[in-house]
């Protein structure tokens, strides 16, 4: 047997989290201690995840890497593996992992061990999911990664950050349940857990239009999808800014892979029934969060009203079966990344320095902050879906799947793209632009240093990379979408 | 006759212990020590006759491995009970030597209740084990409160006790005898009068087992008596009353699956949901604990109103995990002691996590536990419950079930929030006391590890349940 390097990938921050755990000393000692360890573990991960890039057999488009052990006699196996849907959600992963980890260590205060254990049991918890071929194991880690975000979200939030936690915690938890019960009525009806048998065998009709039910119902909590969104902008202004990174980079992707994965794989005849529904939903999804970023007061609030916009695109696109939109989808998850990350840690930088998210706190940043504001700027209209940008990339190949499929969609959706530009740009021109203004500062604001520079510009660098050359991630997905297009496309 | 060594062994061990205790009333501590021997010999004398059955005394009294299994487990209980009381019951100044006697006491009526195979002996191990618990609920005789607890715990105790004797004098009425198989093979024939006998024992073993709507004592209960005690009604009588109560319903009352799954389902819900709302509102921990404990019994009844062989070790599953955690958490509430004073209530525990890092993460893990969230046991106990009731495809059971639980995890994140979320304030006592800890670090690690190799409990289990119908 090869190495296990999904495992690796997997469980090798925990190792991290045991050493840290052990070291013992004062209070200075061990945050210095941890910081290390933390920095080395995620980059080493980082660096074997890249590894997964190098090896990756382009032509075959079912899972590689695969590990499979016994674990709970006769009922669930530990299997792993990926394919070109999940490996760049992995890579995602390990690389915003330690970007999170240095954002955290330049502007957290208080107790940051404590949080880098808990980031570095989330980046276990996230691989896992990515990973995991088999379902019950696939529910252990999407449910166990409440853990840890919840505690984030509680202890190193904003003010109302008791009430996010909570209502972040019990929403994922109801919208999973359903989840659970869909899991263990395939048990009993197909008999076995594993995703790749699953895939092969064909799930009765009438159990899929429930099963998909309870599948979408929580993942539709987690993308968030209209109506069930309301989570997200709570959770993402109280969150600490590695916490909303790591939740708007990661924990939303876990949906859409889930819909491509699950509701595709295990269920198309459902998928196919409840298209127009999910459609509908997302449409709404785009127009109601882009207006309603429009109206917002708070940055980190606008950001993540515009996720949940950018995230509808992502549900049309997977569920306009084609391959133009579910390579769009897939890119666009990876761009939307990059770019919310970006964002994110923009309104971070701001924020450790004026302790304000409110808009009208700021006015004319330019003058001060030119590299902040080169950042800022750049990343507004990669949000918005600048041609040369990853944005662009993501939100054309759906729109183009979608219109194929059903045109109206597309053109519903596209206004979304109009409105994005609204905010985007209406928020740049009062943060950024016009004279300076700061509540309660002088010219005093500093720049970025040089930490943030570095992780910012290598966002705004990647952006710019995928955006130009978008086959670096579109050929090595190809082979498996194909095959997920084909099999949708049998149904019919 | 070698069979029932751990019941004479544990008899004869406590009579001595009794005797020394009278003489010498100094030897609070060694007898302390001796009993948690004795307890460790027995579960070793259990161990080594495992696999051994046999039907004793006119066919009442069977041990078989299903009972040795939930003896040892109530063993267990019962040391872990001895390990966190002794510091406990010493800085409230009510360490007095017949406390460790009559837990033993009230093992045997367990040990009693879990072998018995007749309505008889049943009702005697029930008695002896609640008399014991009746005077260990008032056993802290300067507070007002344990006085009550136990008053309390006595009175309805006792009512419960006259209403599953009068069951049990119906069911000989009708059939003629008290002998479970007997019982079993007249019931086939002469049916609709039994269901009335079933009716009145039921709320018998649901008392005890503070099913809802019979669990009125059990917050009151809990708050009352010194938090020692608490641990041990938290778990032993429940897993002897559970152990007890498979047997009735599977043996004497096999044939009537349909006629009682319905009082067990409604239990159950009843439980699970009541156990869920009605925590919400509690600041106490102790009475945090009695609803919580409320809703795990809910869920240990949903398990066991499918009756399959599956089901049935989905519920010894659970029992056994949810003796561990309660293990855990008592260990943890009985750690926050300042200057000898005990505190109990929720917001006792702000600051734990900044003055008591270990304590902290334990009880976070613990409580992340009994609200069932993956990768912890907690989640495999409900997971495994869960699976049995949807293979019978009772999925409203499943689906209150799951909502409940999701309704409960609200106050369990309550506690994990005043861990950690809120601000810090003096901190406690550093416990050197090694029963304290050794119980919270054995538990959590049981608890948090337990994922790494579920199967080998389920191997156990399964081969218990497949001989129980």
């Amino acid at each position: 047997m090869n190495f296990p390097i999904l495992s690796f990938l997997t469980f090798f921050p925990l190792i991290g989290v045991a050493l840290i755990l052990l070291k013992r000393g004062t209070e200075d000692t061990t945050a210095r201690f941890s910081k290390n360890i933390a920095i080395i573990f995620s980059i080493t991960n980082f660096c074997v995840s890249l590894l997964l890039w190098i090896k990756f057999d382009l032509k075959n488009p079912g899972f590689q890497f695969v590990e499979e052990t016994k674990w709970i006699k006769n009922f669930v196996s530990y299997k792993m593996g990926i394919d070109g849907i999940s490996i760049f959600l992995v890579i995602l992963t390990t690389f915003i992992s330690p970007l999170c980890i240095f954002v955290a260590i330049n502007s957290l205060k208080k107790r940051i061990k404590e949080f880098l254990i808990a980031i570095l049991i989330m980046q276990t918890f996230m691989i896992g999911v990515f990973c995991a071929l088999d379902l019950f194991l696939f529910f252990l880690f999407f449910e166990g990664g409440l853990i840890p975000m919840f505690l984030i979200i509680g202890i190193w939030g904003g003010e109302r950050r008791v009430y996010s936690a909570l209502k972040f915690f019990l929403y994922t938890f109801l919208g999973s349940i359903f989840m659970l019960i869909a899991i263990i009525a395939i048990y009993w009806n197909m008999n076995t857990l594993d995703i790749v048998q699953l895939m092969g065998s064909k799930i009765p009709e009438n159990l899929q239009y429930w099963m998909w039910f309870g599948f979408f119902i929580s993942l539709a909590v987690k993308l968030p999808m209209w109506p069930f969104h309301t989570w997200l902008p709570d959770a993402h202004v109280e969150a600490p800014t590695p916490g909303s990174v790591i939740l708007a980079a990661i924990l939303l992707k876990i949906s859409g892979y889930g819909f491509i994965r699950f509701s595709l794989g295990l269920f198309p005849i459902a998928s196919h029934y409840f298209a127009d529904f999910v459609f509908a939903l997302s449409v709404i999804a785009i127009i109601y969060a882009s207006l309603v970023a429009l109206m917002q007061k708070d940055m980190k609030k606008l950001i993540a009203y515009s996720s949940v916009a950018h995230m509808g695109y992502v549900t049309i696109g997977i569920f306009s079966f084609t391959k133009q939109g579910i390579d769009g989808a897939i890119f666009q998850m990876i761009s939307h990344g990059l770019i919310s990350s970006s964002l994110f840690l923009c309104v971070g930088v701001l924020y450790d320095r004026v302790h304000s998210r409110l808009i009208q706190d700021y006015s004319g940043v330019a003058n001060i902050m030119p590299k902040f504001a080169l950042v800022f700027v750049f990343s507004s209209l990669a949000n918005v879906g600048l041609p040369g940008t990853s944005g662009f990339v993501g939100e054309f190949l759906t729109l183009i799947g979608t219109f194929k499929v059903n045109y109206i969609v597309s053109i519903a959706a596209a206004t979304g793209v109009i409105l994005s530009a609204a905010y985007s740009l209406w928020l740049c021109k009062r943060v950024v632009f016009g004279e300076f203004k700061v509540n309660n500062h002088g010219e005093t604001l500093l720049d970025l240093d040089k930490t943030e520079i570095t992780i910012l510009f290598t966002l705004s660098v990647l952006t710019i990379l995928f955006g130009v050359y978008p086959n670096l991630i579109l050929e090595p997905i190809s082979s498996s979408v194909d095959l997920v297009v084909k099999n949708i496309g049998n149904i019919k | 006759m070698k069979s029932i060594v751990p019941e004479l062994f544990l008899l004869l061990s406590s009579f001595s212990l009794l005797i020394i205790g009278v003489f010498r009333n100094t030897f609070n501590k060694i007898i302390n020590h001796l009993v948690v021997g004795l307890l460790i010999l027995a579960i070793a004398v259990i161990y080594t006759n495992y696999s051994d059955s046999s039907v004793l005394f006119g066919n009442s009294y069977t041990i078989d491995p299903l009972s040795n299994f939930m003896k040892i487990l109530v063993l267990i209980s019962v040391l872990f009970t001895i390990l966190v009381s002794n510091s406990y019951l010493e800085r409230l100044n009510i360490a007095k030597f017949e406390y460790p006697i009559i837990l033993l006491f009230s093992t045997l009526g367990m040990f009693v209740m879990i072998s018995a195979n007749n309505l008889i002996v049943f009702y005697l191990g029930l008695e002896l084990q609640s008399l014991c618990l009746y005077v260990l609920a008032a056993i802290n005789t300067k507070s007002l409160k344990s006085s009550e607890a136990g008053l309390k715990y006595f009175v309805l105790g006792s009512l419960s006790s006259g209403l599953l004797l009068y069951g049990c004098s119906l069911v000989y009425g009708f059939t003629g005898s008290v002998d479970y198989s007997v019982i079993a093979k007249v019931a086939s024939i002469n049916s609709g009068a039994l269901k009335f006998g079933l009716v009145f024992i039921l709320c018998g073993i649901a008392f005890k087992i503070s099913a809802v709507p019979f669990h009125m004592w059990a917050p009151d209960v809990y708050e009352g008596s010194p938090t020692s005690v608490t641990t041990f009604f938290a778990m032993a009588p429940k897993v002897a009353a559970i152990s007890a109560l498979i047997k009735f319903l599977n043996i004497p009352y096999g044939n009537f699956i349909e006629e009682w799954r319905t009082i067990i389902i409604v239990l159950s819900i009843a439980s699970m949901f009541l156990g869920a709302v009605a925590a919400i509102g509690q600041n106490n921990l102790k009475r945090l604990m009695a609803y919580s404990s409320i809703g795990h019994v809910g869920f240990i009844l949903a398990g066991l109103s499918i009756a399959t062989p599956e089901s049935l070790s989905a519920v010894l599953v659970y029992i056994v995990i949810y003796v561990f955690m309660n293990i855990g958490v008592f260990a943890c509430i009985m750690s926050l002691n300042r200057n000898g004073v005990y505190f109990e209530n929720i917001s006792d525990l702000s600051g734990l996590s900044k003055h008591h890092p270990l304590i902290a993460i334990c009880l976070t893990i613990l409580t992340f536990s009994l609200a069932g969230i993956p990768p912890l046991a907690g989640f495999f106990a409900k997971f495994y419950i869960f699976l049995a009731i949807i293979q019978h495809k009772v999925y409203y059971l499943a689906v209150i079930g799951l909502l409940s639980a999701v309704i409960a995890a609200f106050y369990y994140l309550r506690i994990i929030k005043v861990i950690y979320f809120d601000e810090a304030k003096e901190s406690y006592d550093k416990t050197p006391n090694f029963g304290l800890r050794f119980s919270i670090v054995v538990s959590t690690v049981f608890i948090l590890f337990y994922f790494i190799d579920p199967s080998s409990l389920n191997t156990v289990v399964e081969s218990l349940s497949k001989n129980i119908r």
